[in-house]
Parts: structure tokens; sequence; C-alpha cells
């Protein structure tokens, strides 16, 4: 290669990493607006779930165990009257609570018992059973940090997968089915 | 350069003082105890806010993690005890502080690794730079 042509080649130099950079802005661009930075791995899935003991909210002087839960797969709902996104996930549930085919537990999380019980009066209720965290304790064992949330929770008592945010028609149909219909198969 | 430095340090514990008292106030038995709180928290993500430190952070899930990392703190749990129970919740995405995984090795080797390409391509241009004059001559006919 004689000199010239190296010249010539080398005045492309500018060009190609002005276009590499703007490769970094648009792939960047492209991920900020299909990934939510809010939603954080949980690092809590395929391990135990942690224990818990909560008063069911229709029947305060009741409670509802880890360990009386465990025997077959059900999810986990982090609900609360006063979470905004809650409201927009509500008819969701409230028309996939049989579709699922395992049983959808609401966990009420930091709210005056009173509310929520208002709150599905009003609504409706799409929850086979509700727990009650009025401290929102027993939560950060689970991470919790913004309703709502969903855990999937197998026989054996071990968070199969989480969501947060509301759960969609989309997101039951891509993630969530699949997984819960893998557990009831008898697959992990 | 006295006086700035008297300013300097006036601003620094300013900054310090408004999040003493922005926040709920803990029962801290001693100034180190504090000092220790506050360091802890500054370098901990208030996942709720997430631009905000757990220290600064007036939200309400930043109060009840406040106050849980006082209570270990009060049971005599170390700073990295008190950081690996909160791992175990939120994931490493609470610390600001990354740890190295292969998962941050972009993070970590990425501004150096850019810093030697950008060196190495400055010393080769240097080099050419410095040729003979004969070669640059014989190409007068560039435009630039």
């Amino acid at each position: 290669m004689n000199e010239v042509a190296r010249k010539s080649i080398g005045r492309f130099v500018p060009l190609l990493v002005f276009a590499v950079l703007v490769a970094f802005f648009v792939v960047g661009l492209i991920w900020n607006q299909s990934h939510d930075a809010r939603f954080v791995p949980s690092p809590l899935i395929n391990k135990p779930a942690p224990a818990f003991n909560l008063p069911r909210l229709k029947q305060p002087a009741t409670s509802i165990s880890k360990a009386s839960m465990l025997g077959k797969p059900y999810l986990l709902n982090v609900f609360a009257s006063w979470c905004f996104a809650c409201g927009d996930e509500h008819p969701v549930l409230m028309a996939y609570r049989d579709k699922f085919g395992i049983p959808l537990i609401g966990y009420d999380y930091k709210d005056k018992p009173a509310d929520a019980r208002a709150w599905l009066e009003r609504h409706g209720d799409p929850y086979h059973e509700v727990i009650t965290d009025e401290s929102g304790v027993t939560a950060l064992d689970f991470g919790v940090y913004g309703a709502p949330e969903t855990y999937l929770i197998d026989a054996q008592g071990i968070i199969r997968y989480k969501h947060i945010g509301p759960l969609t028609p989309e997101v039951i149909a891509k993630d969530l089915q699949p997984k819960i219909d893998a557990l009831q198969r008898g697959g992990t | 350069m006295k006086r700035f430095a008297a300013i300097a340090l006036l601003a620094f514990a300013l900054t310090f003082a408004s999040h003493a008292f922005a926040i709920d106030p803990l029962p801290f038995q001693s100034n180190a105890e504090r000092l220790r709180f506050q360091h802890l928290t500054s370098e901990l993500r208030c996942m709720v806010c997430q631009d905000e430190s757990l220290l600064a952070s007036n939200a309400d899930f930043a109060k009840q993690l406040r106050r849980q990392i006082f209570d270990q703190m009060q049971q005599g749990k170390s700073d990295k005890e008190i950081k690996d129970w909160l791992v175990a919740r939120y994931s490493t995405f609470i610390l600001y502080d990354p740890p190295l995984a292969t998962s941050t090795i972009a993070l970590w080797f990425g501004t150096p690794a850019i810093f030697l390409i950008g060196a190495g391509v400055v010393i080769v241009l240097l080099r050419r730079r410095a040729r003979p004059a004969a070669t640059i001559t014989e190409e007068s006919g560039e435009d630039w």
C-alpha cells in the first residue's frame, strides 16, 4: 500500500469514530426505552421464600404462614390501597384469577386493613386469600420496595419468578403463565 | 487561601448538617456512631427514588431501611454484615459502589480500556508526524 492510499483511508478515521459513537448512543437510547431501570432482578429467585406468618385480612384472628402454604404453588401479589399502579393492575387480576390455575394470594403491604377491605369492596376482590403486613417488616425479607410486585412460589416454598410493577396480559402470556404451567407439570 | 479553606470546610460541614436535620431523628449513642451511620447510608441507593441515597431520601422506604440499619448497628453488626443483608434482598443494585463481578467488568475496566486505546492512537499519530519532512512534501497535493 503506498503512502497516498494510506492517507485516503486515514481520512475516514474520524468518520468511523463518529459512526461508532453514534452506534453507542442509538443502542443506549433503545435500551433505555425498552428497559425500566426500576425493575431490578430479585436476588431471591430460585431461593427459598422468607418465612412469614401474617394475619388474614378477613379473619384477622387467624393467620397464614409459609409452612401452611407448602405443598402447592401459589402467586403472592403485593398490593396496597394507597398504591396507584395497583389500580391499573387490578382489572388484569380480576380477569386472570381463575386462569392462572393456582391460588392468587394478596399481600396487603403497609396498609390499614380497613382501607384494604374498603378498596377490595369497591373494586372487587381478585384474591383467593389476602394476608396483611401493616408494618412492612416481613416485606423487607421479600425485598419488596414498591407495589405492585408478584412472586411465584412453588410447592417447596421456593421463589421461581418475580415481577415488579403491574402485571399485564403480555407479561402473563410471555413470562408468568409458562412458568406456572411448568410448575403444574411437575417440572422446576 | 486560609479563608477559602475555612469556607470549604463550612460548606462541607453544612452538607452533613442538612442531612442530619432532614431525616427522622435516630437515638445515636455517640457522634462516632452517627458518622458511621451517615457514611454507610450515603453509600446505599434508595431503591424507590433511585438517584438518591438512603441517607438523603425522604421516602417511606428509605426511612424504614434507615431504621433497620440503625437497629442492626445497635445489635453490633458490621458494615459488611449490614450490606450483605441488604444485597441478599435488593441485589447489588442497592450499593452505589458496585462490586467486581462478570456483569460489572465493562464498568470497572471500560474506561481504562478506552483511555489506553486513545493513548495508543495518539502515540501512533505522533510517531507518524515525526517522520522526515521529505515524505510530507511528497504529499503536498493533499487537501488537508
